[in-house]
């Protein structure tokens, strides 16, 4: 018998055998609202009070924020004290894009044809960004039996009713064209011989209409739009992040101050607009949860934003996936698509029973999955951490022999590499830190409600996923509001005549801090996570 | 702790746990990563990374993030390979062999000593794929090189000065663009979003009362 775990694990992986016939005769039954709302306020981590504190200063003042961004959002910028010469302007461009992942660079796709002078900043290179480990796909209602408005109803009901309608209809209503923008650069998406898209469920949808790149789709989709950049002559400037925002005396951002990762030498970048695309928060570690994030998610955006003036919305909201790496420890917290949901695998425990449908939406299956654990019917891991299974073998005999492989090969890539065959034996799976569901708060237009020319686009963004994001909802919210961001910045730049740059903000900002009595020794954003053990 | 095995970062020697992979060896060993490091995951070849264990011949390659330590391992990471991307407009290429002869011409210098294959740090068959952009097969190189992270390793080896991901990137862009099917059901709905076929609905959704959009929410049907 193949007996790739240790013995305590394989006494589980019997059970799951075991059951498999039976589990795969009956679909799991769906929670009823009430259910789901118990559950959620049970175990779903956004409801620890113990891991969130009250902003003290700011827009948002009085509200909560996870411990680690309020910590970021209470401490003083890194430049305070630093004499920089911000009439030495290094970069002078018309629209300034802060990020150079899948809304970074669509956004200077558009702002490039639509005639501005853009320019990226990136802190890593451009694609170093979560858009390429985006793995299961990407939503759009382009079949026949949905529409938009089914696509609305989803999203809406998934995110809990708080999504902004504005910001959801854009979304849906926007999304099979990005669809088609993204085919007619060159994105492979999975298709019949026909042409007809290969769609799928994903958690929360109604209509199958995740559209793929195999497992792959994120990856796929950045470097194509990373190519599109580089052939279109757009300037990327890599290895530099924006510290802070500039401002004129009118209220209006100005540009950025920029530090070369490598040198640490400053730079100054200004700008008629800036689009905050810094992308998402997995690298702050929340509750000490592994992340499936990529090195630079440390929220940079929303601290910059922020100490400009700029509100957020739904900081308190956090997607946990349900199914991140547990085992072995080496891709701890890599994402395990929730494509392998969609085709066919279910969510089991360690006594080998079905005990939720493995496509409700991804906050109530995490608190599934942590309830399990917690209640003793949890998969004991060496270690002494937890999980339950994902029961992959399913799939082959779902969709036949070789599926697994032709659909989800990055899984069966990173397992096998273990010495792990998810087409034998299913895989021990625990909620992983994901995505930041809230953000800084954009009107319909993508702009910040209180600085003109200031906007923000992808996952920095607040308010299109309400507080819980649908699977393939994210891909395709940085290309719609991507897309949008880089037009409309585009359009605005011509009208706006900036004033002179100054810093003044954060000096007022650091007054703001005294008077709260903050002093937490750090400065921000983080820029990346402290990984690096220095101890002797 | 396990075991400690013995890695020699940049011909320097550290003792590190062995069931670390190279990237969080480094970081235990102390450096603080900012080149080399990306998604930490295996999707974004950032990490490409040389090594040979100690008293061996072979000289590997690998993603830092994706590969477990060995004992006697002589590490360097390649934080940056000029790779030779050409630029072009998509909307002006056609899906023809003569595409690649004036894009990539090197690609047909190619002196099939497999060492791209052999460095591929996804296990693919980095020659063949070649082989099919040299013929202008946009659909089979597009599909052998579909898994490419871009890391770079092949064109660190290759003899004929080859930017491999660059090919396979052009190939996928062709196929994906001119060479695959069209879907009529998109192109149909974004002809009927466009025409303002769903605005009156979409209006009338976001203006409905939060109970009754909870009551579609929870009563809708689910597609089987």
């Amino acid at each position: 018998m193949y007996r790739p775990y240790p013995d305590s694990m394989m006494e589980s992986v019997a059970k799951v055998e075991a059951s498999r016939k039976h589990r795969m005769e009956t679909e799991p039954r769906r929670l009823t609202a009430e259910e789901k709302d118990s559950l959620l306020k049970a175990f779903h981590p956004d409801y620890n009070p113990d891991a969130f504190a009250e902003i003290k200063v700011g827009p948002n003042k009085g509200q909560k924020a996870p411990l680690e961004l309020t910590e970021m959002l209470h401490s003083t910028s890194r430049i305070l004290h630093e004499n920089i010469d911000l009439s030495k302007i290094d970069y002078d461009v018309d629209v300034l894009v802060i990020g150079g992942g899948g809304a970074g660079s669509s956004c200077a796709i558009e702002a490039h044809n639509a005639g501005a002078n853009v320019m990226i900043v990136t802190k890593l290179r451009i694609g170093d960004a979560n858009t390429m480990m985006a793995e299961g796909g990407i939503q759009a209602a382009d079949k026949p039996n949905d529409s938009p408005l089914q696509h609305y109803i989803d999203c809406f009901g998934g995110g809990h009713f708080a999504g902004r309608p504005e910001l959801v209809r854009r979304l849906v209503m926007e999304a099979p064209d990005a669809i088609k923008w993204l085919n007619d650069l060159g994105v492979e998406f999975d298709k019949e011989a026909d042409g007809t898209m290969v769609t799928t469920h994903g958690g929360g949808t109604s209509r199958k209409r995740m559209h793929a790149a195999k497992d792959y789709s994120g990856a796929e989709i950045m470097r194509t739009v990373r190519d599109e950049v580089i052939n279109l002559g757009i300037p990327v400037v890599e290895f530099t992040s924006a510290v802070e925002l500039l401002k004129d005396e009118k209220g209006q951002v100005a540009g950025a101050v920029l530090l070369n990762m490598e040198t640490g030498d400053y730079s100054v970048a200004k700008a008629k607009t800036v689009v905050i695309a810094t992308g998402g928060a997995g690298r702050m570690h929340y509750q000490g949860f592994p992340t499936s994030n990529h090195y630079g998610a440390t929220a940079d955006g929303l601290v910059l934003g922020y100490r400009a003036g700029a509100p957020l919305l739904y900081q308190d909201s956090i997607q946990y996936h349900p199914t991140g790496a547990i085992y072995p420890s080496q891709i701890l917290g890599a994402l395990v698509t929730e494509k392998v949901r969609s085709v066919g695998a279910q969510l089991v425990n360690a006594e080998g029973e079905a005990y939720i449908h493995p496509l409700e939406t991804r906050d109530v299956n995490a608190a599934g999955v942590i309830r399990e654990c917690a209640e003793g019917r949890g998969i004991d891991l060496p270690g002494g951490s937890k999980g339950v299974w994902l029961d992959t073998p399913m799939i082959e005999i779902l969709g036949g022999e070789g599926t697994i492989e032709k659909r989800i090969p990055a899984m069966f890539r990173m397992y096998i590499n273990y010495g792990i065959d998810m087409r034998k034996v299913p895989i021990p799976i625990y909620p992983t830190l994901h995505y930041q569901n809230g953000g800084l708060e954009i009107n319909g237009d993508g702009f910040t409600k209180v600085i003109p020319n200031l906007l923000v686009a992808g996952e920095a963004v607040g308010g299109i996923h309400g507080r819980n994001r649908l699977m393939g909802n994210s891909l395709l919210d940085i290309i719609v509001f991507g897309r949008n961001a880089g037009k409309k910045a585009a359009a605005k730049s011509k009208e706006i005549v900036l004033g002179t740059p100054s810093l003044d903000h954060i000096k007022n900002y650091d007054v703001e801090l005294k008077k709260a009595g903050l002093d937490t020794g750090v400065v921000s954003p983080k820029l990346l996570p402290s990984y690096a053990n220095h101890k002797r | 702790m396990g075991k400690m095995v013995n890695v020699y970062f940049f011909g320097k020697k550290y003792s590190v746990p062995e069931e670390l992979t190279i990237m969080t060896a480094m970081e235990y060993a102390g450096y603080e990563l900012k080149r080399g490091c990306g998604c930490r995951h295996g999707f974004c070849g950032a990490c490409a990374t040389i090594y040979r264990i100690k008293g061996k011949n072979e000289l590997k390659t690998c993603l830092a993030c994706q590969t477990q330590v060995q004992d006697g391992m002589y590490i360097a990471s390649i934080p940056f390979f000029p790779t030779d991307k050409r630029t072009y407009e998509i909307e002006d290429l056609r899906p023809n062999q003569q595409v690649m002869m004036e894009l990539y011409p090197e690609i047909y210098s190619c002196i099939g000593c497999n060492a791209c294959t052999k460095a591929c740090t996804q296990g693919l068959n980095v020659m063949q794929y070649i082989a099919y952009a040299q013929r202008g097969d946009f659909a089979k190189c597009a599909e052998e090189s579909f898994d490419c992270v871009s890391c770079g390793c092949c064109s660190v080896r290759c003899p004929a000065g080859i930017s491999h991901p660059m090919v396979a990137q052009l190939a996928r862009r062709l196929n994906g663009k001119y060479v695959a099917p069209k879907s009529e059901h998109l192109e149909k709905r974004v002809e009927e979003v466009n025409s303002g076929a769903f605005d009156d609905m979409i209006e009338a959704i976001m203006q409905k009362p939060i109970t009754e959009l909870k009551e579609l929410y929870n009563n809708r049907d689910i597609e089987k």
